[in-house]
């Protein structure tokens, strides 16, 4: 199957490439950029004059529910959901049910999502066996049935001897360690960020200490231990300085942040609006801002969707009874476009941020279109919108805080090693 | 903007919380609430205000005091009331809060009096009565988590105007654990939207809520200090579960540094009046000889609570 994009403007942030040039997709790889191979004949062509040809989205934070909550969302719902939003590769947090701690259940959920055969999946062990912080999972085993690094989700280790141990042990592989900020017994019953916004609603809070504190563990033992981090969903100003010095000192540190946090604050609860119950918490003004700069410098290499279906029961109930979470495969390209036009960076910029930088941290080829490279592409009409409704939103998950708004940026075709598995309707 | 608790002609749809309502609104229900202490005094305790009108009391914590009070001031405005313990009811078999209003709704309700342990929980009843078109119920938050007890706030008010006459030369005191409190967040947004200049706000570190300083009130930790030539003295509950943990250590070293006593009582003004949302903690935070004394007005607290909640009802059943 031969597939010729023409007329479209190429824009490839692993290459710094962005300038109109057709490209030609042979045996699901990209045969070329810019000049027809010889003897090239298209079975089909995808006119993309007007728009942007870059590579499959890659999200570093999809949780596709399966295993175990099967109610919440499917892989089918879900992976649609990804072609529609242009994400053709997934890290898969391991907080399914049982959690992601068995080569057995890994093999499977590759194999589920190898059946259904659209975005590449890339599982992130349990650090811990159930995740429970006490006993270190199979980490050798785990990487050969395909998990790519260890995490505890949002459930850290209490325990700072285990977690110790088990980056030491980490880090004997050379296998990287994901990490969320949470001291879980600093913040037991709150729900929103420890400000006035909480004050005044009366919603019991979280401290932004309760992310400091974690980042001053994590970096002292990646420290000692050597090993290398990745930060998930930084919340805050003073975390992302923590992080920003452990990098410079020249710890292997890397981080991301959610587009929910990069976009809202503590005030967009309003009247105790549940889409915004999200773990980590919104924050101060502050804090987004200082999240959105970091991400423009540099100094957060990635942004992620943290795609978390949640149903209506679990939404349609007092905030702070409410489940955390938001669906967001769908909102990672209009949302990334809509901060990179606020801050004027370049489309290539602006686009590296859900490309080849995630798919570094992952530690794979994805994210990019070299002669050669798997054919995950993503086009999308940069002058479209995308509409957020329930009826529109493909996931299972039907809340999200931005339901109602008019995003820019509206994916037209979404490939998978040079197949179209998302066309206009 | 847009204000869950207003209609479209700005007049009083629920009543949520004291936090983002006008002046005028508080005023107009203070100043309706001032002939209905007289109907306590007749012999016929009754108007037929709400005649024909159900209203349902949704108690998914416990209270006895609060339920009776909006029991007594809805039958004196004559409508029929039913009375809901649904700690006891429905939820435990697992219905959600919306599938109680649902059902209820079909039972031609008109009005709905809640009290629930998580903040919001009344703002999620009037959002889904919005949504569903139901215009024609209200509601009215009886207490929710820690974040709104406004009939509360709105008798504090009442008890206030009718001893002080006028806001705006006052200084008053909230002494407690604030950062627990529903009845202080909405003492403090009444106190402030009334224009009362000075509000205090006195207790441990520990039992303030983050961003205090920036709801328009001063803070104090040394009682003594806070007290000093207020006019109003407005005193906390104290929870006994907090009284010993990690917020305090005992409630005997509670009232030795913050309970309301006549030594401390003395540096407010001589005149000061002294009030307590009730159920009250003697020894803990105020002392009996205070709670029994001159300056007391804790029991008409209780009696213009009544007539405070018949001018909310009157209010938003009139349509």
């Amino acid at each position: 199957m031969n597939i010729h994009i023409a007329n479209g403007r190429l824009v490839d942030p692993a290459h710094e490439i962005d300038r109109p040039a057709d490209l030609f997709i042979a045996d699901g790889k990209v045969a070329a950029i810019g000049t027809r191979p010889d003897g090239f004949a298209a079975d089909t062509t995808i006119e993309a004059s007007g728009l942007v040809v870059c590579p499959g989205l890659v999200d570093l934070a999809a949780r596709l529910r399966e295993p175990g909550f099967e109610y919440l969302a499917t892989l089918d719902s879900e992976m649609e959901a990804a072609m529609a939003g242009g994400v053709t590769s997934l890290a898969i947090p391991p907080d399914t049910d049982p959690p992601l701690d068995e080569p057995g259940l890994v093999e499977m959920l590759c194999y589920r999502a190898k059946l259904l055969n659209k975005a590449h999946i890339y599982p992130v062990g349990a650090l811990t066996e159930r995740l429970e912080g006490k006993r270190l999972s199979e980490m050798a085993e785990l990487v050969d049935a395909g998990c790519v690094a260890f995490s505890q989700a949002n459930v850290p280790i209490d325990d700072p001897q285990v977690l110790f141990c088990a980056l030491q042990y980490a880090a004997t592989f050379g296998f990287r360690v994901w990490l969320q900020p949470i001291t879980p017994r600093f913040a037991r019953e709150g729900v929103a960020h420890d400000g006035e916004v909480a004050s005044r609603l009366g919603l019991p809070g979280i401290p932004t200490a309760a992310e400091t504190m974690a980042l001053f563990t994590y970096i002292e033992l990646a420290r000692l231990t050597g090993a290398s981090l990745h930060i998930t969903r930084l919340s805050s100003a003073e975390g992302l300085e923590l992080v920003r010095r452990a990098r410079a000192e020249g710890l292997d540190i890397t981080c991301d942040v959610s587009i929910n946090h990069l976009h809202l604050c503590d005030m967009d609860i309003g009247y105790f609006d549940a889409n915004c119950r999200l773990c980590p918490p919104l924050r101060s003004q502050r804090d987004r801002d200082a999240l959105r700069a970091g991400l423009a410098s540099g100094e957060v290499d990635a942004l992620c969707s943290n795609h978390t279906p949640v149903d209506d029961d679990a939404k349609q109930i007092p905030f702070s009874e409410a489940e955390a979470g938001a669906t967001g495969l769908e909102l990672l390209l209009p949302l990334t476009l809509k901060w990179g036009h606020a801050h004027k960076l370049s489309l290539c910029d602006t686009l590296r941020r859900i490309t080849i930088a995630p798919a570094r941290i992952i530690g794979s080829k994805a994210g990019q279109l070299a002669a050669g490279a798997r054919a995950d592409v993503c086009i999308f009409d940069p002058a479209g919108e995308t509409t957020v409704t329930r009826t529109q939103l493909r996931s299972q998950g039907k809340n999200t805080p931005f339901l109602g708004h008019n995003l820019p940026g509206r994916v037209c075709y979404t490939l998978v090693e040079g197949k179209v598995m998302f066309s206009p309707a | 903007m847009y204000n869950p608790q207003l209609n479209s002609h700005g007049e009083l749809q629920h009543l949520l919380s004291l936090d983002g309502l006008p002046r005028e609104i508080l005023t107009a229900i203070l100043d309706t609430a001032a002939p209905f202490t007289e109907v306590a005094e007749r012999e016929v305790k009754k108007l037929p205000i709400l005649r024909g009108k159900s209203i349902f009391n949704l108690f998914f914590e416990n209270s006895t005091r609060t339920r009776t009070t909006f029991e007594i001031a809805a039958k004196r405005l004559s409508a029929d009331v039913i009375n809901l313990n649904i700690s006891t009811s429905s939820t435990n078999k697992g219905e959600t809060l919306l599938d109680t209003v649902d059902n209820l709704c079909a039972m031609q309700a008109d009005m709905f009096v809640v009290r629930h342990a998580s903040s919001g929980a009344p703002y999620l009843m009037a959002e889904h009565l919005r949504a569903t078109g139901r215009d024609d119920i209200h509601v009215i938050n009886a207490g929710d988590g820690r974040h709104a007890h406004p009939t509360q706030g709105l008798l504090d008010m009442y008890t206030i105007r009718h001893y002080k006459q006028d806001f705006t030369g006052l200084a008053v005191a909230i002494v407690g654990d604030v950062l627990h409190s529903r009845v202080a967040r909405s003492q403090i947004a009444a106190l402030t939207t009334l224009g009362v200049p000075e509000v205090r706000v006195i207790g441990p570190k520990t039992l303030m809520p983050t961003g205090l300083d920036k709801m328009g009130v001063r803070v104090f930790h040394d009682m003594r200090e806070g007290l000093k030539d207020v006019d109003v003295v407005m005193m906390l509950r104290l929870q006994n579960e907090r009284m010993a943990g990690p917020l305090l250590p005992s409630g005997q070293e509670f009232f030795k540094v913050w309970g309301l006593t006549a030594e401390k009582l003395a540096l407010a003004r001589p005149d000061a009046i002294v009030m307590h949302p009730g159920p009250m903690n003697r020894g803990v935070e105020i002392d009996s000889a205070v709670a029994d004394g001159a300056q007391a007005v804790i029991l008409p607290q209780v009696t213009f609570g009544i007539a405070v909640r018949m001018a909310v009802m009157s209010m938003l059943g009139r349509g």
